[in-house]
């Protein structure tokens, strides 16, 4: 390994940590939160919502016994 | 001080603390084992890394416009509360060991002992540990600052009270020279792990164009609804725990 892909890979980890579906999660979640309230719609609700269902879905993923 | 700002000094204070403790056992059980002077100059080099890092990053963040920034430091502090608190919820429904100064301490001191002899002069080993170990909480640390000082930005306030904590932690670790195990680590962590995920979700609701019932005020629901919703989740989890796994971050330094 290069020390350009450790670097990338200590960065990753970082900021990723250990469940990349949180970032993809929150990313996801944000545009939702900029298309809606783009429209003119209250928005402020997508990403608490999202929250709690992208922290018990990986707390679950974690708890199974083949995790 | 207004609500927010008292957040985020009590957020940068909180996570900054847990940060130094956790670095703390680090440098004294290396410079306990081996070598005083080689692991502060470690503590040093690092310590000068992170202010270079704050120096010029701090600036560039600063710098964005106010959307672009709540909107990109919001989701990066979504993502690195919800980790934390991710981790927090499986430490405290017993699906996670708890960290454990005392054993990191032990392990961190029989990793010290097992590299052989401490070499005169600069000791390789034990600067090497004590720099990793101070940069990386540390980076922690600049994220958080950083990450809350510029959305407010208020980065001298956010830097006032990690440093606050910095110098507490070690005045605390000077004068019983021993690692803060009674400390409350895996209660003070799921408080950062809440604080983190709030403020990720407020800031980064108000980046993507979303406006929030009560603007600042908000906040004091969302933080409450924040914690019930991960202690509903330990409560559950609790139910169904096997015994708990190893705890990466009591593996030595040296073996990270």
């Amino acid at each position: 390994m290069n020390r350009l892909e450790a670097a990338g890979r200590a960065v990753w980890d970082f900021v990723v940590g250990d469940d990349w579906r949180i970032a993809v999660g929150v990313i996801l979640a944000l545009g939702v939160t900029a298309l809606v309230a783009g429209a003119g719609v209250a928005a402020w609700w997508i990403l608490p919502l999202a929250t709690l269902l992208m922290l018990a879905v990986s707390v679950w993923r974690a708890s199974r016994p083949d995790q | 001080m207004t609500g927010s700002e008292f957040g985020l000094a009590l957020s940068v204070f909180l996570a900054c603390a847990v940060e130094a403790v956790e670095a703390l056992t680090i440098v004294l059980a290396v410079g306990g084992t081996r070598s005083w002077r080689s692991a502060l100059t470690g503590v040093g080099a690092a310590v000068v890394v992170l202010a270079v890092l704050t120096a010029a990053l701090g600036p560039a963040l600063t710098s964005l416009p106010i959307g672009v920034l709540r909107v990109v430091v919001g989701g990066l502090l979504l993502i690195f509360g919800l980790q934390w608190l991710r981790k927090a919820v499986l430490r405290a429904s017993g699906l996670k060991a708890l960290h454990d100064e005392a054993a990191a301490f032990a392990a961190e001191t029989a990793a010290a002992r097992s590299a052989g002899q401490a070499k005169p002069g600069l000791d390789g080993y034990s600067f090497t540990i004590a720099f990793k170990g101070v940069l990386l909480e540390g980076l922690e640390v600049v994220f958080i600052v950083l990450t809350f000082g510029a959305n407010q930005h208020r980065v001298g306030l956010a830097a006032i009270a990690a440093a606050l904590a910095v110098a507490l932690v070690v005045a605390a670790g000077v004068f019983i020279h021993a690692p803060l195990s009674r400390v409350p680590e895996n209660t003070l962590k799921f408080g950062v792990g809440v604080m983190l995920t709030s403020f990720g979700m407020f800031w980064g609701a108000e980046g993507a164009g979303a406006h929030w019932p009560g603007s600042d005020a908000a906040l004091l629901v969302i933080i409450p609804l924040t914690l019930l919703a991960a202690l509903a989740m330990v409560g559950v989890l609790r139910r169904g725990t096997a015994a708990p796994t190893t705890d990466r971050s009591e593996e030595p330094v040296a073996a990270a």
